[in-house]
Parts: C-alpha cells; structure tokens; sequence
C-alpha cells in the first residue's frame, strides 16, 4: 500500500467543511482507516432509520412549554409498512382523524405545528422543541393552533392534519432521511391552506436543521419570515422566493459552527 | 383500445390494455407494487413479455399512454417522432426490436439514425425484454456528443459532475471540497452544486463563486447550482454567470407540474441561458435530472409503471438538446426501488434508454441509508456502467454527501473507473489538468506540491479565513 502523504495545506481544508476530503489514498483507492469510518457512520445512519419515535415524551413537553398538544398515528402501521408504503404515512388512520376533527376550534388557527418521526425520530426527538419554542416570539399576534406529534408519518400527512384543524397553514417539523454525517437531521415544510392533495410545488422547505447545520435561530428567522411572505403572497410553493437577509444570517451559523468544532 | 391475450402453461392471462401489458412485463420493484400495477406471479410477469414480444412497433403510435388531449408530453413525443427514421424499424416487432438492437446490423452509426424514430415507449418496452448483459451491449454502441466549454461523451472517456455540496451553502466549505475535487482529477462534466436553500441571492453568490475561480484559472468546464428552473431564469434576469439551466423533469405533463415546470418554462430557461453565449465549443445549455418513481410519488402516473414514465422524461429531455441528463436511480428511496438489486437494474434500464434516445446518459449511482443497499452494490453499478459507456458519474467526497444525506459515488471510485477501464477525462479538461500539473503525461495523479498553483489557492483560502 502506499499511502500518499497528505501535506498542508490539502489535510488543512477540513477545517472548512465536515464532508470527507483530504482522507489520503492507498493507490487509487480509499485508505483502510477512512473506509472504516465511512461504515461505522453508515451502520450509525441505518440504526436511526430503525429508531421509535418517543411520542409521549414530546406530548409531555409540549403541554409543559404551554402548548396543546396531541398524538396522532399515521396509517402506517409500523417501520416495514411505513418504508413501503408512503401512501400510507400520507394518510391517517381512523381513530386519529375522528380525534382531530372532534377537537375543531370555533376559531381558526393561523398556524398548526406538526413534530413527526419521518426517517429519523432522533431528529424530531433533538430538535423540533428547541425551534418551536422560538416561534411564538418570532410571529406576534398569530394564532398558534396546537402541536401535533406524528408517528410514522410523512410530510404530506400535515396536510390532512392541518385541513382537520382547519389552519392557514401547517408546518411540518419531520426528521429528514439521516445521512452518515448527520443521523439527526431535521427538516421543515411550510403548506398554505393545508388539506389533502397538496403537491410539493405548493409548499417551501427548510433543510438541514441541527446545531451543526442550519442552527435553531437561524431557521426560525427564516421559517418566520417565510410565513409572513406567505400570508402576504396568500400562497406558498414556488411562488414564495426566500430573499431573506441570508448574508447576515449565515455569518452567524458560521460562528455557530466553530464554536462547535 | 384494445386488450391482449397470452396462453401460458394453460392459463391464459389477459391485459387489458398496453401500459397493463407494459407494467406487468417489467422487471419487479417495489414502486409498481406500491402502486398495485406489478405482475401478480413470476408466470404472468413472463406472460406479459411473451404477448409484448409479438406487438407491432408501429402499435406504440396508435396507442398513447397518457392522452394526447390531455398531457403535453404525449403531445410533445408524438408530434416530434420522427417517421423518416422509424422507418427501417416500422417493420419490427417489440421481440425484433432487441434481436435488431443487438446484432451487428445495429452499429453506431445506424443507432444514432434510428434515435429520432425511436419513441420512448418503445425503448421502455424493449429494455422488458433484455437482460443486464444486452442493456450494457447496446448502450455502448450508442455514442452521443455533447458541449459547452469540453467535449463530453467521446468513446473512452468517462466525465464526472464535482458535487461540492454544504449543509448551509458555506461558500469556503464549498471551495474547499471543490478543490479537493479538481485535485483528483473531477469536475469535467461540471461543478454542480446542489444548494441547502432556494434563496436566490445564495444561489447568485456560489455561481459567482465559481466563475471567479473558473476564469482565474481558465478552466474549461461548467458550472451549475441546481435550483428550481424559475430561480435561475431569475438569476440570470439578474446578470449572474449562468453556464447551464438545471431541472428535474418528469415523464407526464401532471409530474412535470408538481416539479413546479413545464415545457414552456424549460423552454424560456433554455433561451435565457442561450442568450448569454458562454459556450466556447458548443451550446448544450440544459441539464436535466431524472429518476424512476418521482411520477408515482407525485401521483401523477396514470397507471403506467415507473420505468415507461422514466423513459417519457427522457422524451421531454431530447427536445432541449441538453449537455447532461442525469438519472439519481436510488435517491427516491426504497419504495420505489428496494434494494441493491434493483437499482442496478433501473440505473442500467435508465442508461439504455436514455441512450437509444440520443441522449447524454449520466447515473448518480446512489442509495440512501433507509433503502436494502451498501457500497458494494455501487462498486457493482459503476463497473457496469462504465463498461457500458455512461457518459459522467458523481463526485461526491467521500461519497458521503453532507447536505442531501445519501451515499454516491467518490473522488477515489472516479479513479477506480478510470484504472479498470483505462478511460481518460474530457480531452479539454485532460490538457488542463496537465498545465496545472494536477496529472503527468499518462493522465495519472502527481504528487501534488504545495507549490503547485491549486495548492497556492488553499493556501489563500486557509490565510483569509
């Protein structure tokens, strides 16, 4: 094997980014230790995808941080069921839709949250509470609907979620596919008029969410200033362009960054 | 409309129309089961091929899959066929269609002929029929050319897209893995970069970002931030250096619309992008991504299955003359293709098509971490590939991208391709990478000494930050 030395400044670039550069080559090839660490990182992703989503706790923590709160269950009836059948993760199940639309407010929310396992219930576990708790000082004068904890559940599922409720709009905080650098990943969807048959042109994401990735201020900066284009759009999806002051914002998650490294 | 009958091992089975036909003769995966369209047993599955072997090509132009009326891509297939070269196979059957593909008869020159004749329909149903060997024999006597700043697609080369993706679009996390890239020899087919937000002013910094780089370095290559086509005719209305208009694109007019797109748009993107002239030796300006199942997940297949609906969208990609289509085969996830198995199965179909059709066939040979696949079933799906001729692969560090969250294809298995295959960079690129002493004489990696001008650049990068 011959290993090329890796010399600075090439073995200094890491110190801009967490992707894998500057891991050497034995030939052509990647390094024993390097394809190690790829699989260690692999086997830790695919145990997150396997990962039960601890809902009574979040239910618990909700109501504690004063908001209402309830559980809901998409038609997917566990893990294998759920990777097969997105149509079912889509939908709820029967008990939980009787449940949601028993409790319709007189009045309607402006906003309904929704804290769903998806493909990582680490993510939702870690990182859905610590945003959410930003919001309500993030959007004065709105009216925050209760928050709504989804198991097995896929974004579209806040569709129905939020029609039942009958809110302007629904935000979906989902734990997005785990990566091998970031098995906790959370994601956030924004849908006007939320009901059943929504396309995903028709609502906006935000990617990404995690200490180490876009950080909790930064995405509710951006997750309000995405609803306030959109109540004055009267729509999202496409339409809605994100010309929020990124430039300042970013500076800030890179700060954020290396306080963490 | 009417209905097919086939009698095997006693039984008769019947289809009740083609898109049933061509559903229940597909290779099984997961995404014609979810959307309960897939032959019920491995009997009616070979059934339905035996009554595809005897359809008449010319039935593909008499029945449509999705309505003209209705769908702008039926449209857009059907007016653009071209009767002049389906001639020398209006003849064939979908059976004497793969037995012509593979004989000698079929060489380049008359493939390439035959390609505006060819719909997508009919290479879907004939791809039914072969097996991986026969996808991989004749892809590689398709030969496709394309250009913009390099050559992409001559016989021996293979080109890759440099993926130097950041989870919060940093624009030095982002150099430096773009560095590291060129340091391995990647980035001919072009600098892609796939961003975290849709935010145009983000997305105006990373392509001046790299363009400033490019020109300084006189690097024949392209670059792309892969936003919503809408972004970038915005971004260009705004005087940013936008070499290629990027896109997903689908096989029905509904899918194309859950994208948010459809071929007035493209169309409009195409003539933004053409009307900068940044192309030195060609003007391939689009590059399109594809892949097996986005119809289904937008329910907009219209009962077809997910291998005919893929090779639509390479219909809609050959009217827009692209430089790059790139179909993601495991991206969708294990819904759509469960296993390793089967995503070395469509990214072949995918490549075989895509080049019947004429055109310029990438693959992100990929999986997530939620889908029954390893790298081991990549190193499988590069090697055939590139036996079989694909035109780019990604370059990924690592082959861990860290804002997408899913495993392609690495810096290291580029060269890999390369060493098995002895197949050689864009012959622009090629020549660059030598005057910035990057490779020697043979094209292999030198030493690279910090003296050496990329070096120099990190060096800069690592004093200013």
């Amino acid at each position: 094997m011959t290993k090329q030395p890796m010399k600075d400044p090439w073995l200094q670039l890491r110190r801009f980014t967490s992707a894998r550069i500057a891991l050497g080559r034995a030939g052509d090839s990647l390094p024993t230790d390097a394809l190690l660490d790829f699989e260690l990182a692999q086997a830790r992703a695919r145990d997150a995808v396997h990962e039960v989503l601890k809902a009574d706790l979040l239910l618990e923590r909700a109501k504690e941080a004063g908001f209402s709160a309830l559980k809901v269950h998409s038609a997917a009836s566990d893990r294998s069921e759920y990777l097969r059948r997105p149509d079912r993760g889509r939908m709820l199940d029967e008990p939980s839709k009787l449940q949601l639309q028993a409790m319709q407010a007189d009045e309607r929310p402006d906003i309904a949250f929704v804290i769903a396992d998806g493909l990582s219930a680490l993510a939702a576990e870690r990182h859905a509470f610590p945003l959410l708790e930003l919001m309500p000082a993030k959007l004065p004068g709105w009216n925050i609907g209760p928050v709504v904890v989804a198991e097995q559940a896929r974004v579209a599922l806040g569709d129905e979620i939020g029609g039942c409720l009958r809110a302007a709009f629904v935000v979906v905080l989902i734990g997005e596919r785990p990566g091998m650098s970031s098995p906790d990943s959370l994601g956030i969807y924004l849908t006007a008029q939320p009901r059943s048959g929504r396309t995903d042109a028709e609502r906006n994401c935000i990617s990404n969410v995690r200490p180490e990735g876009l950080n909790y201020e930064m995405a509710a900066k951006k997750l309000a200033y995405l609803l306030m284009s959109a109540r004055k759009l009267g729509t999202t999806g496409v339409l809605l362009k994100d010309h929020s002051d990124l430039l300042a914002l970013e500076d800030e998650g890179l700060r954020a960054q290396k306080a963490i490294s | 409309m009417s209905s097919f009958t086939q009698s095997c091992g006693g039984r008769n089975y019947l289809f009740d129309d083609l898109k049933t036909l061509l559903a229940k003769a597909s290779p099984a995966r997961s995404g014609d089961s979810l959307a309960g369209i897939a032959a019920e047993s491995e009997e009616e599955r070979i059934a339905a091929r035996m009554a595809l072997v005897e359809l008449p090509l010319s039935y593909f132009l008499s029945e449509t899959l999705v309505p003209y009326e209705t769908d702008e891509v039926t449209r857009l297939i059907i007016d653009t066929h071209d009767s002049i070269a389906f001639q020398q196979i209006s003849h064939l059957t979908v059976g004497d269609l793969r037995n012509w593909l593979l004989s000698p008869e079929a060489d380049t020159e008359t493939l390439a002929k035959a390609a505006p004749g060819i719909m997508p329909e009919m290479a879907a149903a004939v791809s039914k029929l072969m097996r991986n060997q026969d996808l991989i024999l004749v892809a590689q006597k398709c030969h496709v050319v394309t250009r913009f700043r390099n050559t992409i697609g001559l016989p021996g080369r293979l080109s890759v897209r440099l993926q130097p993706n950041h989870p919060t679009d940093d624009v030095t996390g982002i150099g430096a893995s773009m560095l590291e890239g060129l340091l391995f020899g990647c980035g001919d087919a072009v600098i892609g970069i796939n961003p975290a937000t849709d935010s145009l002013s983000i997305v105006v910094r990373l392509l001046k970002m790299i363009d400033d780089f490019r020109l300084r370095y006189e690097v024949p290559t392209q670059s792309c931030v892969l936003t919503h086509v809408t972004n970038t005719i915005e971004a260009v209305e705004q005087g940013a250096p936008v070499d290629l208009v990027f896109q997903s694109i689908a096989g029905t007019e509904r899918a194309n619309a859950s994208f948010g797109v459809n071929l007035g748009l493209l169309r409009e993107a195409q003539d933004a992008a053409l009307s900068l002239h940044r192309g030195t030796v060609g003007n391939n300006v689009m590059y399109f991504e594809t892949g097996q199942g986005s119809a289904l997940s937008a329910n907009a297949h219209h009962g077809l299955d997910q291998q005919t609906c893929e090779a639509r969208a390479y219909g809609v990609a050959r009217a827009f003359r692209p430089l790059l289509v790139n179909t993601v085969v495991g991206f969708i996830g294990p819904e759509y293709l469960y296993n390793g198995k089967q995503i070395i199965r469509a990214g072949l179909e995918d490549h075989f098509c895509g080049k019947l059709l004429g055109l310029p066939m990438g693959c992100d040979i990929c999986y997530t971490n939620h889908a029954e696949a390893d790298q081991d079933d990549m190193d499988t799906l590069l090697t055939l590939l590139v036996v079989a001729g694909v035109h780019f692969i990604m370059g990924v560090p690592g082959a861990d991208d860290i804002m997408l969250n899913y495993q392609s294809t690495s810096f290291h298995d580029s060269l890999y391709a390369r060493r098995i295959l002895r197949l050689r960079r864009a012959p622009e690129f090629e020549e660059w990478l030598a005057r910035m002493g990057v490779t020697d004489e043979r094209g292999e990696l030198r030493q690279i000494a910090s003296g050496n001008q990329l070096m120099l650049h990190a060096s800069k990068m690592l004093e200013g930050n």
